[in-house]
């Protein structure tokens, strides 16, 4: 065993709460970027208005048809388009970068300082995952603007780094000999990639839902025309729940053959087990509901975000009050 | 479809139960004081299956019912498969231009004509992985057959892991077995300490091999500040005979690490001290000697719980409750407490009793817990004669003749788990086969494709069109992979002096 180094414990202590601040920054700059949406919106199409709208729009952009002040504002495959100028999205997202710099400077840090995995306790786990949720969010806006999600995502991880730092503060340790298995550092980066995708496809469904009512009841104003069509964002939700169903199956595998290493049993219904199971089976019965008619739309929309909220209470309740054997209790 | 979704959602709900109440699966103590403790709703959770989730009449029937509807929806859609497999691509539609993706292309006039044309554009499909079947002036294509068989596959692989489940709930059986440093244990029935055999087990089932603890060793984290003292690494050596007259060998067990022997894997799940203790009575004879195990209390300093019962002791039985230290100190409050979790200074601290142990009526008694009812206090910090205080190698005289107890030495003690689980391979195999297969199933994409050729003006009309079945993700690259190879086999014309818009 290498001893910690406290030293450097100490700085990812403070980088961790530096990286929350700049979170906090970015997340103002996203709703504020929300905020001021019909604003942006409106100076575009005042120049739109001195422009021929013919030359803007390309034979595979955005239709024609459309009356000019009604027009599509962003592509529905999420692909950059030159079209609106949103400088406080812009402004949240070269932040973003920068609070991802430091949140991984501290995560890194810390896994050094114990020479392991950090995740070992729920204070490295949440931060952990926070940093994954932002790393996926940040390659996923490289190719696709997905910056209509922004003020979700910087919100998720700052709850997530606050809750850490306040609510269950950990100073760097070795890890119970029960951790310390290469199967369980498989099973949980997995997982926590899951998750990531999950949370994103979670704010798609809560936007799509919201946007489905804006589209029903007439013309749609303000930030929910910089959304994507309702269709377009079941579409990609449902893409990329398939992958993070993949990576959860996996999970409930990696987890079970941890499990058998450890305990001798695969599985033994334990609460950890039991809410890893039904996050399984919710998400199965959203991808069976997009193949089953009158499920799809608002119904499966519905689904993801039950799924996602049986996510939040395995990581936050379940981890806490009940009883298992992943506490490790007794060893 | 519409009965595996309200099957599966219902499961969902059906296994919440079980992390919300105590289940008798992990401790039917915990279930006993549970109900004890809320006698008006307890006794009606009980009758409702709530301690027993997962093997209760409506959770089995949910799992069962949706196997039976996986087996009858997708039993046909598997046949329906096979004959699709062996059938040419589906026939070239009338009108090109109505599908969802769609191309042209004019050669120029020395270009193939519109059976070579073909017979090219068949080769290209065919190296994108499509079947194709040249007919008259079309090419039919078709490709991603294998994702329906992944989905049939990953249907069928779940039930592999229900079925190989409860297999293992058949043949397979677990125990537990508290062994002492330089104490052995045979793998039979009555040398468990506690024993959960599967529905179908029998006796002659138990491989007949032997296990030793040689030596316990734990390793603390003696450098961090802030988790000084946490135990880092337990390593169990152990000498191991795996059957009657073969040669013994050595192994080791940690934690993620078991032992296995002859298809049965042991487990280290916990751990403790041994103080060796003997006991001799008011007659002079050596009434007790041996180790005696404790129960850790606290986990960071391994302050331990000693029960000892002699109920050979003449001519009453006698009776010891209280600590052991490991590494014991005592602040000037005069109470001893244990301030490491390794034994630098092992001390014990003991209350004693003379009397009735209440054995004698046959009653079933927890080892760990000392009835004092029918006993008289001897020993104790409230009373005149004080506590028992012994470190390594002390002896004790009892008040009034009642013997002696003395503290010999200690050792560590490890707490074994035994699985035995023929069917866990199964499972294991059929979980893959399932995550591969969906895999397969989610991400293969099903297309058709149709080439038509024409001869317009001396020249070849190329006109192609795209369809996908299912998920229409991506169809549009698939367009334009297609139009790009299509340009690097022939002369195409560019499409600014062709009229192709
Ligand atoms: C044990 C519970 C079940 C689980 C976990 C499960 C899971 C899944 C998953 C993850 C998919 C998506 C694969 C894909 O899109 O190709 C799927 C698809 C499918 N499942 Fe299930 N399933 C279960 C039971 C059933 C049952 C009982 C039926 C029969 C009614 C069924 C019929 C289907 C069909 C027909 C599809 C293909 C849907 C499509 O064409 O997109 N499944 N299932």
């Amino acid at each position: 065993m290498t001893p910690i180094n406290e030293t450097l414990a100490q700085y990812s202590e403070l980088f961790m709460l530096i990286a929350a601040l700049i979170y906090l920054v970015s997340f103002f700059f996203f709703s504020w970027d929300m905020a001021s949406a019909s604003r942006s919106i409106r100076k575009l199409e005042n120049e739109l208005e001195t422009v021929n709208t013919k030359e803007l729009v390309g034979a595979s952009g955005p239709s024609v048809n459309e009356p000019n002040d009604r027009k599509q504002l962003v592509s529905d495959d999420m692909e950059y388009t030159d079209g609106i100028k949103r400088p406080a999205a812009n402004i949240g997202v070269a932040i973003l970068v920068v609070a991802m710099l430091a949140h991984a400077f501290a995560v890194v840090a810390r896994a050094v300082a114990a020479s392991r995995a950090p995740w070992g306790n729920l204070y490295e786990f949440m931060t952990s995952g926070a940093l994954v949720i932002t790393v996926v969010y940040l390659l996923f806006l490289l190719r696709k603007d997905l910056r209509f999600v922004g003020t979700f995502v910087s919100g998720v991880v700052l709850l997530m780094m606050m809750g850490a730092t306040i609510g269950f503060p950990t100073p760097v340790g070795n890890v119970q000999p029960a951790l310390q298995s290469w199967w369980l550092i498989t099973h949980v980066s997995v997982a926590v990639v899951a998750s990531g995708i999950f949370a994103l496809t979670f704010s798609m469904s809560v936007l799509q839902l919201i946007k489905q009512r804006a589209e029903k009841q007439g013309p749609v104003n303000g930030f929910m025309r910089l959304v994507p069509s309702s269709s377009a964002l079941e579409n990609w939700s449902y893409r990329l729940n398939a992958v993070a169903f993949v990576m959860w199956t996996f999970t409930l595998i990696a987890g079970s053959i941890w499990a058998e290493q450890a305990w001798g049993r695969y599985w033994n219904w334990d609460a950890k087990e039991v809410w890893t199971f039904v996050i399984w089976v919710i998400y199965a019965g959203y991808l069976h509901a997009r193949a089953t008619r009158g499920w799809t739309g608002t119904r499966s929309a519905w689904l993801n975000i039950t799924g996602f909220l049986a996510l939040v209470f395995n990581y936050t309740i379940v981890n806490l009050y009940f009883p298992s054997l992943h506490s490790y209790a007794g060893f | 479809m519409r009965t595996a979704l309200m099957l599966l959602l219902l499961l969902a709900v059906a296994a919440v139960p079980g992390s919300l109440f105590p289940q008798r699966r992990a401790g039917a103590d915990v279930v006993e004081t549970w109900i004890d403790d809320n006698p008006t709703i307890g006794p009606i959770l009980d009758f409702l299956g709530m301690f027993d989730v997962y093997s209760s009449v409506w959770f089995s029937a949910i799992y069962l019912l949706l196997f039976v509807s996986l087996v009858g929806c997708l039993w046909p859609r598997g046949k329906q498969h096979f004959k699709t497999l062996r059938q040419p691509p589906a026939r070239t539609p009338r009108n090109l231009k109505r599908l969802p993706e769609y191309g042209q292309l004019i050669l120029e006039s020395n270009g193939p004509t519109p059976e070579e044309a073909l017979v090219d554009a068949e080769k290209l499909l065919k190296k994108s992985g499509y079947r194709t079947e040249l007919r008259d002036g079309s090419v039919g294509a078709e490709r991603g057959y294998v994702r329906e068989i992944g989905n049939i596959l990953f249907h069928f692989g779940l039930l592999g892991v229900i079925v190989f489940m409860g297999i293992g709930g058949l043949y397979k059986y677990e125990g537990q077995k508290i062994i002492v440093e330089g104490q052995g244990f045979t793998n039979n029935l009555v040398s468990y300490d506690s024993f959960t055999p599967g529905t179908a087990f029998s006796e002659e089932r138990l491989a007949p091999f032997g296990i030793q603890l040689e030596d316990f060793d734990v390793v603390f984290d003696r450098d961090s500040e802030t988790h000084f003292g946490q135990a880092l690494d337990y390593t169990a050596t152990m000498q191991v005979t795996p059957g009657p007259g073969e040669e013994t060998y050595q192994d080791t067990i940690k934690v993620n690490d078991p032992l296995t022997v002859d298809g049965v894997r042991v487990f280290l799940v916990g751990n403790g001290y041994a103080p060796n203790i003997t006991v001799t009575d008011g007659e002079g004879d050596v009434a007790y000697s041996g180790p005696v195990i404790a129960q850790i209390q606290d986990p960071n300093t391994n302050s331990s719980l000693v029960v000892l019962k002699v109920p050979d002791a003449q001519p009453e039985q006698l009776g010891f409750v209280g600590l052991f230290l490991p590494t014991s100190y005592t602040g000037d409050d005069g109470v001893a407490v244990s301030i490491d979790p390794d034994a630098y200074n092992p001390e014990l601290i003991l209350n004693s009793y003379h009397g009735d142990l209440g054995l004698d009526d046959g009653t079933p008694q927890n080892v760990y817990v000392l009835d004092t009812d029918g006993m008289t206090e001897m020993n104790s910090r409230n009373n005149e004669n004080g506590g028992i205080t012994l470190g390594v190698g002390d002896s004790y005289d009892l008040p009034d003749g009642m013997g002696s107890i003395s503290f010999d030495g200690w050792d560590r003690y490890v707490g074994l788990d035994l699985h035995y689980d023929p069917s866990k391979w199964g499972v294991g195999f059929f979980s893959s086969l399932a995550l591969v297969s969906l895999v397969i199933s989610l991400y293969v994409r099903r297309r058709r494709a149709w080439v038509k050729a024409t001869e317009r003006d001396g020249h070849t009309v190329i006109e192609y069109g795209l369809l996908a079945r299912g998920e229409t993700f991506g169809l549009r690259e698939e367009n334009i992979k297609l139009r790009q190879s299509f340009d690097h086999t022939w002369p195409v014309i560019p499409p600014d002096t062709s009229e192709d818009k």
